[in-house]
């Protein structure tokens, strides 16, 4: 149970240039937890997860995936806990058809052939996209893409996952769908997303970033309601939560 | 600059695929040895990027016509020669299959003539002009050279696989005369293009462009550029050599032998004699021609002798240079190896 | 004027690809049989002398045997071997140009085998363009890296034709919208050099940043340099057949004038 949890403490990240990306970040999500960190452009999302799979090492401070501290040695098994589903797909799907690539992560674990096919299988059909097994990747629309790269993390049976935006570039239907997908997972979920009407739908639970600090932590529906914490943050409510009265702007 | 698979005779495919199926065996270990994770994704979209870059063409100020970058000199700039041998290799494997550019067979001779040249002469030619970092003009410089040297030995290659191949009728003289001014001027805007693109990015993200290679690779690399340059002065000093006092008296009886046994000759094949006979180094000569009428026999061995020495020893003297600098690269890398 | 290009180029490489999927018995072989029997159909088809033309005819039953019973559109696949046509013609005319002896006798008009020796090269660059069309069409390119790849190629190169393959039509669609932007920004003035060094500059930029995110990806999923992929197809009875079949058949109309036969067959049928 407990290897589910991912705590950060005291995470400070400052890159080469001296940018100070992320300061003194500290959050617990437990096991379960659907959680959204949300934040303008430049507030430090993507780098927080860059740190929770250990691409990224603090300047200071701390990850623990499930009370294991990130280290060179314990990477490999890390890895395999946090499933990091990317941006965009087109940089995760590498190998040459669907099949390959969910098999990638199963094959890389040194698991013998039967299981990795069982195990795509399996994350095939549960992402709905069995039928396109065999097609390269150029060949997918949006939508599938999305699926197949959480399909290609899925095949690794991870305890967590990890989502940067995911339901950017996708037409209403194939967000719509993906909405579907992620409502039903039991892992930890944990996404970053620009679309707050999904994080309204999917995550009790939200995380404010701004300029790499983090500004909230608390119940989705009552960050949603601050409205002067979200300007602050340059942020503004979710479109289904902006009253609209007719010629107006639904704002305050 | 592509060879095709119909001038081609599988005797000559088969040398070449050989050459360049070692060759690439060669790139291959060392790649393994290098073990350079990060490099694979990036060998592999680089190879995409070179395939993209070639489909946008630009124009060629002067000319009206429109050319695309050949790639193999920026990818070496890039990568090191040995990736960049084998990113060519796989663009132009692909280019063989989707695209029938060239053929099958001519993949050996593709190869080679456009992935060893530029990666391994042209490219330690740049690093020897340019050095470790070098400014603008001085790359541009660099690159020129590097561009010209590779494309006209590319050039040369393909001319003496046709020439050996024995489909094509094209004399040897006359091909070379054309190819060779030609890659010349596509070897410039070659240089160009490649300067243009390295400075570009030299001046966004520095970072990514390698130094220059470790000292011990550097020497054997300058060894490579002075034996590139002996090969192209040596090839043209022979021709030179061979022509004799009497080897316009040679074309000259050469003509008059061809008008008695002639088939009716058109304007233009008139026209073409006239020519060959003011311009050519060489005389009328033909590989293994199998179904021609024989022009006079004492005139023919004597042509076949001179030319055949002087051709074949281009080619000996070709071939033999370039193994050795394989050869001489391979035993380099073993002793440098850590 | 350089996006249609690009597009055209793009279009064709999808369009092959595509053909690949398909499910004749043809496309179910091994893909070594296949790769082989092509290679041994180029190798025969161009050891012919140079004055050859009517024992190479015999030959194009083969890719026409390959459309039919692989169910593959034929208009298709001409149009893409007439493309070799101009290029064909241009390096074979020098033969007609230099090629001057007669060779043949038509009503008393003496015809050159330079024009024999062109017609050949032209008859040899569609056979060759049509084996490898039809090749990638029945095998698939993946397919065909794994059969070069068990036959020999080193690991190295059969990597980078994968990712190579992968990533050709995204980078092919980036160049083509740069294109596009270009071109709707330059009144018809074609593209300089400078501008297009920046351009491609651009480019590389972006796919040197695209390929530190690909290895990310491949790290998250536990990459540690080695790269497999699933070998699963036999080398069975179907595969010796096609093989030795085609074979047998290459080496008998590279032996034997079959035209000739043909034809003095007919005439004494006839008579």
């Amino acid at each position: 149970m407990s290897h589910h949890l991912v705590e950060a403490r005291g995470l400070t990240h400052v890159y080469e240039d001296d940018t100070v990306a992320l300061r003194d970040v500290s959050f617990r999500i437990t096991h379960g937890e659907s959680v959204a960190i949300i934040g303008a452009n430049g507030a430090g999302k993507s780098t927080l997860l860059m740190h929770l799979n250990g691409h990224l090492t603090p300047s200071s401070g701390e990850v623990r995936i499930g009370e294991t501290p990130l280290t060179k040695e314990t990477l490999p098994a890390i890895r395999r806990t946090v499933g990091l589903v990317f941006q965009d797909p087109d940089d995760q799907l590498f190998m040459p058809t669907v099949y390959d690539d969910v098999a990638f992560g199963p094959r890389n674990q040194g698991l013998p052939e039967a299981e990795v096919d069982r195990r795509v299988r399996e994350a095939l059909e549960c992402v709905g996209v069995w039928t396109v097994r065999a097609k390269p990747p150029y060949r997918l629309s949006g939508g599938e893409k999305k699926r197949v790269a959480i399909a290609g993390v899925l095949a690794m049976a991870p305890d967590i996952l990890v989502m940067d935006e995911p339901t950017s570039g996708l037409d209403p239907r194939a967000r719509r769908h993906l909405i579907g997908l992620l409502a039903e997972f039991s892992h930890t979920r944990i996404f970053t997303s620009h679309d707050l009407d999904m994080v309204l739908e999917l995550c009790p639970r939200t995380i404010v970033l701004f300029e790499g600090a983090v500004m909230a932590d608390g119940p989705t529906r009552e960050i949603f309601t601050d409205d002067a914490l979200l300007a602050r943050c340059e942020l503004e409510r979710p479109l289904t939560m902006q009253a609209a009265p007719a010629g107006g702007h639904g704002r305050n | 600059m592509h060879m095709a698979d119909a001038l081609l005779s599988p005797a000559v495919g088969g040398a070449m695929c050989a050459v360049s199926a070692s060759t690439v065996a060669y790139c291959s270990r060392r790649i393994r040895n290098e073990a350079d994770d990060r490099r694979v994704p990036l060998m592999g979209v680089l190879g995409a990027f070179l395939f993209a870059a070639q489909m946008i063409n630009f124009s060629i100020p002067g000319t009206g016509s429109s050319g695309h970058l050949g790639g193999g000199l920026l990818l070496a700039i890039l990568l090191g020669p040995h990736a960049a041998f084998l990113v060519m290799a796989s663009v132009l494997i692909v280019q063989a299959l989707f695209f029938a550019d060239g053929g099958l067979l001519a993949l050996g001779c593709n190869i080679f003539n456009l992935g060893f040249f530029p990666a391994f002469v042209g490219y330690p030619l740049y690093r020897w002009i340019a050095g470790a970092s070098p400014g603008s003009t001085r790359a541009t410089a660099a690159a020129l050279v590097a561009a010209i040297v590779s494309l006209q030995l590319g050039a040369l290659a393909v001319v003496l696989e046709t020439v050996a191949s024995g489909i094509s009728a094209l004399p040897f003289s006359t091909f070379t005369l054309f190819m060779l001014p030609i890659h010349f001027a596509i070897g410039i805007v070659e240089g160009v293009v490649t300067a243009t693109v390295v400075t570009f990015v030299r001046t966004t993200r520095p970072g990514i462009l390698p130094d220059a290679a470790p000292a011990g690779r550097s020497v054997a690399g300058t060894a490579v550029a002075f034996l590139a340059v002996a090969l192209v002065l040596g090839g043209v000093g022979a021709w030179f050599a061979s022509k004799n006092p009497d080897g316009l008296e040679w074309s000259v009886a050469q003509a008059s032998a061809d008008s008695e046994t002639e088939s009716p000759s058109t304007s233009i094949h008139a026209r073409l004699d006239h020519w060959q006979r003011e311009i050519a180094l060489l005389p009328h000569y033909r590989f293994r021609d199998e179904g021609a009428a024989a022009p006079p026999p004492q005139t023919m061995a004597r042509a076949e002798e001179r030319l055949g020495t002087s051709v074949a020893g281009v080619v000996g003297g070709a071939m033999t240079l370039l193994f050795a600098v394989l050869i001489g690269f391979a035993l380099k890398a073993r002793a440098g190896r850590r | 004027m350089s996006t249609p290009a690009v597009l055209a180029s793009l279009l064709d490489f999808r369009r092959l690809d595509l053909l690949a999927t398909g499910e004749s018995a043809l496309h179910r072989l091994d893909a070594r049989a296949k790769v082989v029997t092509t290679l041994v159909f180029v190798v025969c088809v161009m050891s012919f002398g140079r004055h050859t033309v009517a024992p190479l005819l015999p030959f194009f039953v083969f890719p026409i045997a390959i459309i039919g019973a692989a169910g593959l559109p034929a208009r298709l696949i001409w149009r893409k071997i007439v493309l070799v046509l101009p290029i064909a013609l241009l390096i074979g005319l020098p033969n007609a140009l230099f090629d001057r002896e007669a060779l043949l006798d038509v009503g008393g008009v003496g015809v050159s085998g330079g024009w024999i020796s062109m017609l050949s090269i032209v008859l040899r660059a569609m056979l060759a363009a049509a084996a490898s069309i039809v090749l990638v069409a029945i095998t698939g390119f993946p397919a065909i890296c794994g059969a070069l790849e068990r036959i020999g190629m080193p690991r190295p190169l059969a990597v980078q034709l994968l990712f190579l393959y992968r990533y050709l039509a995204v980078l092919g669609e980036e160049a083509m919208r740069m294109a596009t932007a270009h071109e709707l920004r330059s009144s018809g003035q074609p593209m300089s050099i400078r501008l297009y060094g920046a351009l491609i500059g651009r480019l590389l930029l972006r796919t040197w940043d695209r390929a530190e995110r690909i290895y990310l990806a491949m790290c998250a999923r536990g990459f540690t340099g080695d790269f497999r992929t699933g070998q699963s197809s036999r080398f069975g009875w179907p595969e010796i057949a096609y093989v030795a079949g085609w074979c047998g058949l290459f080496l008998l109309l590279r032996m034997q004038d079959v035209t000739h036969w043909l034809g003095a067959a007919t005439l004494g049928a006839l008579r």
